[in-house]
């Protein structure tokens, strides 16, 4: 009886799990598996290796990219932090609006909102305008590695506030007040329980902002000048460019999925130990 | 993941790229020459799938301007679903992909005999296309397609630069401006290897379409020269660009410059005397294509003088059809930069060749470098 019930509930899981199965096997494994085949194939679906071989002479392409990323991740953690942390002790109400005012972003286009940094930061953009009225005399902005990593923080930091204010909606206010009453100041209750506890909305916030922003193409287009050349546009000039090479841009982009896992592995791999620390 | 990265660039480069006519004309305004050919299929209920150029074809958005798609359907009773590119490499990209069911595109010269050369066209069937009697014979015979089996020229123009008045001073403008360290940080550069190239080939002096590997080198080391002086490389954000006086030099193609000068009066555009590249764009119909009769309809109605004249109007670039070109007005004629003199174009442009694949790898593999050096 008891056995029956089990196989009956799991039959159900498994057809209201269906849909996304079949979703996630048409539109994520197959198409993983084709780019797998274009990478290590040739024009005329040859077996070789060549392709992966010829990805690393653009590895200063790799470096640049991961570092922009990386910076990006960095400043999107320290702003969204005390961001997060502040969000997530205000009243509900307040809370409410506040959060909406992090999406509300969000529900504009993506290329509308980098396209508004090129009038802001422009040389004749309001930032100089501005600056121009007190005789200070224009700054480069736009064009620069600075530019495209600011359109990475702007554009992703909702992905770091989002899961870090929900880990932090989740610590308990009594963890909080037995922390104070049991000798920490601000700081310390910070540090020592506030941290430890947020940790798996940081790895989840450093990976939802890493991994787009390492693959970016349009935003180093835009505020970059185009002379910042990404991993994100080199793959799609493989496609879109002179030389159509769609096995290069399938072997650029397999590598640079090997390269994310790693990373990403390594990141969970601080993630248990830490949880495991707390334990 | 083409067909992604093509979506992104489609809505980067205008959103709602595809845009179906909604404005429904009752009855046609345009005069055809012959009336019956074009309603053989008018009560058929058939649709044509064209793909374009963004902003290239007259739309009908001003007052007095023909809407050539909604007249078309009008005329024929033939549906037309009308989507847009932005290069021709997208165009490339989209059709060897698979999956793009196209009756009408609109290649440039050196991508006509790539996709030639890859048996991805359809030979033309010229008794169905009688308005190609109205294109002009220096058109004829094209080296990118030499008999004109493939397709019928739709607009061509040269490349020259768009220059900031008040800020360039120089009378005498020709490609060498671009390397005036006078102007670094205001030097927008050309987005794509082959017209990047090509600039730096014609100050070099060799072929535009040379494929010699030491040419090559040697003229991607003038672009890495450069690149300190450039402020960003681009394509139609050079509209904006310019605009708003964000920099001063941009070389672009003669038909957006007319454009850029109409909107802009601080703007001037010139052909530079050393010689440019002359390219142009025509009318194919795609191997895949499954509608020949309307396709081949489409063509004529794009060569009818009045459509011709409308649509050359509207993009600016220059038409190749005689009798268009006669109703332009006289100061379009002879501004200097849509029509150059028959001895300028005869002798100092360059139409393009498709080049070959290692040519072609080459070639991307030094803009890549180039771009990619810090």
């Amino acid at each position: 009886m008891n056995e029956n019930t089990h196989t009956h509930r799991s039959l159900l899981q498994k057809l209201i799990a269906a849909p996304y199965i079949v979703w996630m096997i048409v539109f994520i494994i197959v198409p993983l598996a084709m780019v797998a085949y274009f990478a290590m194939t040739t024009a005329d679906g040859v077996f070789t290796l060549e392709n992966i071989k010829d990805v690393w002479q653009y590895a200063n392409i790799f470096v640049r990219s991961i570092w922009l990323a990386a910076i990006a991740t960095v400043i999107c953690l320290v702003i969204a932090y005390p961001a997060a942390y502040i969000l997530s002790r205000t009243s509900a109400s307040a809370q409410s609006t506040l959060l909406m005012l992090v999406m509300l972003p969000m529900w504009m286009n993506f290329l509308l909102r980098t396209y508004a940094w090129m009038t802001i930061l422009g040389n004749n953009g309001l930032i100089n305008s501005f600056l121009g009225l007190f005789g200070i005399d224009s700054i480069k902005m736009l064009n620069t590695q600075g530019a495209v990593v600011l359109g990475m923080v702007y554009n992703y930091l909702p992905y770091m506030i989002l899961p870090l204010y929900t880990v932090m909606m989740k610590i308990d206010k009594s963890v909080l007040e037995a922390a104070h009453d049991l000798g920490c100041n601000g700081a310390k209750t910070l540090f020592k329980v506030v941290m430890p506890l947020s940790i798996p909305g940081i790895t989840s916030g450093i990976t939802m902002v890493f991994v787009p922003a390492i693959s970016t193409f349009i935003i180093s287009r835009m505020l970059g000048g185009g002379s910042q050349l990404l991993i994100g546009d080199l793959i799609e000039m493989q496609f879109l460019g002179n030389s159509y090479n769609p096995n290069l841009g399938s072997a650029i982009s397999l590598v640079l999925m090997v390269i994310v896992l790693i990373i990403m592995t390594v990141m969970n791999q601080f993630d248990a130990g830490d949880d495991k620390v707390l334990m | 993941m083409t067909k992604k990265i093509s979506l992104v660039l489609a809505a980067l480069l205008g959103f709602g790229a595809i845009s179906a006519c909604s404005d429904k004309l009752a009855e046609p305004t345009v005069n055809v020459s012959d009336k019956a050919y074009y309603e053989k299929f008018k009560e058929d209920g058939l649709s044509i799938n064209v793909y374009n150029w963004g902003e290239y074809i007259a739309d009908g958005s001003e007052d007095e301007m023909m809407n050539v798609n909604a007249e078309f359907e009008a005329l024929t009773g033939i549906e037309v679903n009308y989507t847009t590119y932005a290069t021709n490499e997208e165009l490339y990209a989209k059709m060897k992909g698979g999956g793009a069911d196209y009756d009408i595109i609109i290649p440039s010269d050196y991508m006509i005999s790539r996709m030639i050369k890859e048996d991805m066209l359809k030979p033309l069937d010229y008794t169905k296309i009688p308005n190609a009697q109205y294109i002009m014979d220096s058109f004829k015979n094209a080296t990118y397609d030499e008999g004109d089996k493939y397709s019928v020229p739709y607009t061509w123009g040269t490349v020259g630069i768009i220059y900031d008045k008040e800020a360039v001073t120089e009378t005498d403008i020709d490609w060498d401006i671009l390397w005036n360290e006078k102007y670094s940080g205001q030097i927008l550069m050309f987005d794509n290897p082959r017209d990047a190239f090509a600039i730096a080939e014609l100050i070099l002096g060799y072929s535009l379409n040379t494929e010699n590997p030491d040419e090559l080198k040697k003229a991607a080391d003038k672009l890495t020269q450069q690149k300190p002086l450039v402020q960003a490389y681009v394509m139609d954000e050079i509209f904006d660009k310019m605009g708003a006086q964000e920099a001063a030099l941009a070389p672009y193609y003669a038909g957006d410059g007319v454009t850029l000068m109409k909107d802009y009066e601080h703007l001037g555009f010139v052909v530079p005397k050393s010689g440019t590249n002359r390219f142009v764009d025509a009318i194919c119909i795609p191997k895949t294509s499954g509608k020949e009769d309307l396709a081949h309809m489409y063509i004529n109605f794009l060569c009818e003088p009045e459509v011709a004249l409308a649509n050359a109007e509207y993009i600016g670039y220059s038409t190749p059809n005689s009798v268009a070109f006669e109703n332009i007005s006289d100061e379009i004629k002879n501004d200097g930069i849509s029509y150059p003199d028959d001895e300028y174009l005869n002798n100092k442009t360059t139409v393009y060749k498709n080049l070959s694949d290692d040519a072609n790898k080459l070639m991307q593999d030094l803009w890549t470098a180039m771009k990619s050096e810090s």
